[in-house]
């Protein structure tokens, strides 16, 4: 579980989050969706300390991250996977070593152990015989399944996923989006993507906050979303015409 | 910045990186640096038989010249330029890509040092290997400067070894060295910063190399002064 209490960011004094509460709960798939713009990446990014906070909590299963120095954020930190917005792959290593990168750094795990580990999560994420292909050489929907095996290369607790479909196929997207619901219940972690796909929503969302200009201005299930009155969120998800058109089908 | 200096986590990672890194900060600058050493040896040679025509100015000076201009000048302090340009735009612009590509988050987010295990090894390594390219260069330069002499007959081969060996002072290479660990330190620790704060996208990696080898020459040329004045007077 993760919590935020009253969580603010400012840029050169300009407040990009503005006091945000929230409970990101664990075995789901906590959605944060929002227009472009409306801090996503960067509620994100405070949430596992890429950026400070200027003001709140931020609670991981009662410990409170934000005030940890840093050789103990660095300990948490070590049961965090992430997923960014391009991949984040390493360019010069393969596939392979990259999986068993993070194996190298924080485990003392024997080289076969590292190997057979790597592969059991790539296999997990259907990339065979891809292993010694350098990212470049790679498309870009293998490139999100084989950074999703490098954050879950060592286990981790909590899950974070920037726009984990953004650039991809429907198809593929639905299948990436559903590649990360299946392992937050395998793992039992806690999950928190960040999308601006409704069908993200449809499919993983098991909880919604709709972020608008830096605020938490709607939370609620999946089924509710398509039942609110809020009018910001009604334009947010009703902003293309097929999906009025299903709407009003659906009258 | 102080996040570099602490202990890597695992000695054996560093060592790995390190030697990569004098592959490829090192050994790869072995052929410019050698190339440019051999002509600047004849150049100086030449220079100096062209300019001490006066027969009162025995021969052997001219060795003697192009010797200390090596030790004292060329094979630290240019040596240094030139790999500010070669070592400092390859640093900032691998860390710099590794910054706008989201990289170094993603260290960050395994819970690893990512100042530490990119930016140490550069260190290491170039501080380590810079002396011997040094010495090298010194090597390479007299040799040019023999070749330019005697091909084009401004003294005899006898003479440029007299020359190169009168009143020879040991300490001269001591100094070469000095200086050119304190250069190579500056073009690292400089082109890594500007490399590690980089931020937007392509342009702002192509931005901060050319940032990071105009303010590495600057301070070398700043540090050329202070260091020749406290090591030298
Ligand atoms: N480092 C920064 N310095 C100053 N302003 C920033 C910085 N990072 C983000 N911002 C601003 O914060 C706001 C929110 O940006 P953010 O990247 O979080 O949007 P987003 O919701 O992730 O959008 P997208 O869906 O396009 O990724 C933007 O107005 C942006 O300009
Ligand atoms: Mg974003």
């Amino acid at each position: 579980m993760i919590e935020l209490q009253n969580i603010s960011k400012s840029f050169d004094g300009i407040e990009v989050i503005k006091d945000i509460n929230i409970v990101f709960e664990k075995g789901k798939t906590n959605l944060i969706i929002g227009q472009s713009g409306s801090g996503k990446t960067v509620l994100l990014k405070s949430i596992v300390g890429l950026l400070d906070i200027d003001k709140g909590n931020i609670l991981y299963d009662d410990i409170v991250f934000n005030t940890l120095n840093f050789e103990d954020k660095k300990q948490l930190r070590q049961k965090m996977g992430m997923l960014f917005q391009g991949g984040a792959l390493f360019d010069s290593n393969t596939v392979e070593e990259n999986v068993m990168f993070p194996l190298d750094m924080l485990t003392n795990m024997s080289f076969d152990e590292k190997r057979d580990r790597a592969n059991e999560c790539l296999k997990r994420v259907n990339i065979i015989n891809a292993n010694h292909l350098y990212p470049d050489e790679i498309s870009g929907g293998m490139k999100k399944r084989v950074a999703i095996a490098r954050a879950i290369a060592l286990n981790p607790k909590y899950l974070f996923c920037d726009e984990p479909n953004s650039g991809l196929d429907p198809k593929t997207a639905i299948l990436i989006d559903n590649l990360i619901k299946e392992i937050t219940i395998e793992y039992d972690m806690t999950t928190v993507v960040n999308t601006h796909d409704m069908n993200s929503v449809m499919e993983i969302g098991d909880k919604v906050m709709f972020i608008h200009n830096g605020e938490n201005w709607w939370e609620g299930t999946r089924d509710e979303i398509f039942n609110t009155e809020n009018e910001e969120l009604n334009s947010f998800i009703f902003a293309s015409k097929l999906s009025r058109k299903i709407r009003d089908l659906e009258k | 910045m102080k996040r570099v200096f602490t202990k890597p986590e695992k000695l054996k990672i560093f060592y790995k990186e390190t030697i990569h890194e004098i592959d490829k900060l090192g050994l790869s600058s072995i052929s410019i640096v050698a190339i440019i050493s051999v002509f600047m040896g004849a150049v100086i040679t030449i220079q100096t038989a062209y300019n001490t025509e006066n027969p009162i100015y025995p021969a052997y000076l001219i060795g003697l010249t192009a010797r200390d201009t090596l030790l004292l000048e060329f094979s630290s302090t240019i040596v240094a330029l030139i790999l500010a340009g070669k070592m400092g735009s390859n640093i900032s612009s691998e860390i710099g890509s590794m910054r706008v590509t989201e990289q170094i988050d993603a260290l960050e987010i395994m819970g690893i040092n990512s100042a530490n295990y990119l930016i140490l090894p550069k260190i290491t390594a170039a501080v380590l290997f810079a002396p011997f390219l040094t010495l090298m260069s010194m090597v390479i330069g007299l040799f040019g400067g023999w070749i330019a002499g005697i091909s084009t007959g401004v003294m005899t081969s006898q003479q440029y070894i007299y020359g190169i060996q009168y009143a020879f002072i040991p300490y001269y290479i001591t100094y070469a060295l000095i200086k050119i660990v304190i250069f190579v330190f500056l073009i690292t620790t400089i082109s890594s910063y500007h490399g590690y704060y980089s931020y937007g996208g392509a342009l702002d990696v192509g931005r901060s190399s050319t940032k990071a080898v105009v303010h590495s020459s600057i301070f070398i040329l700043l540090f050329n002064v202070i260091l020749t004045q406290l090591l030298l007077s």
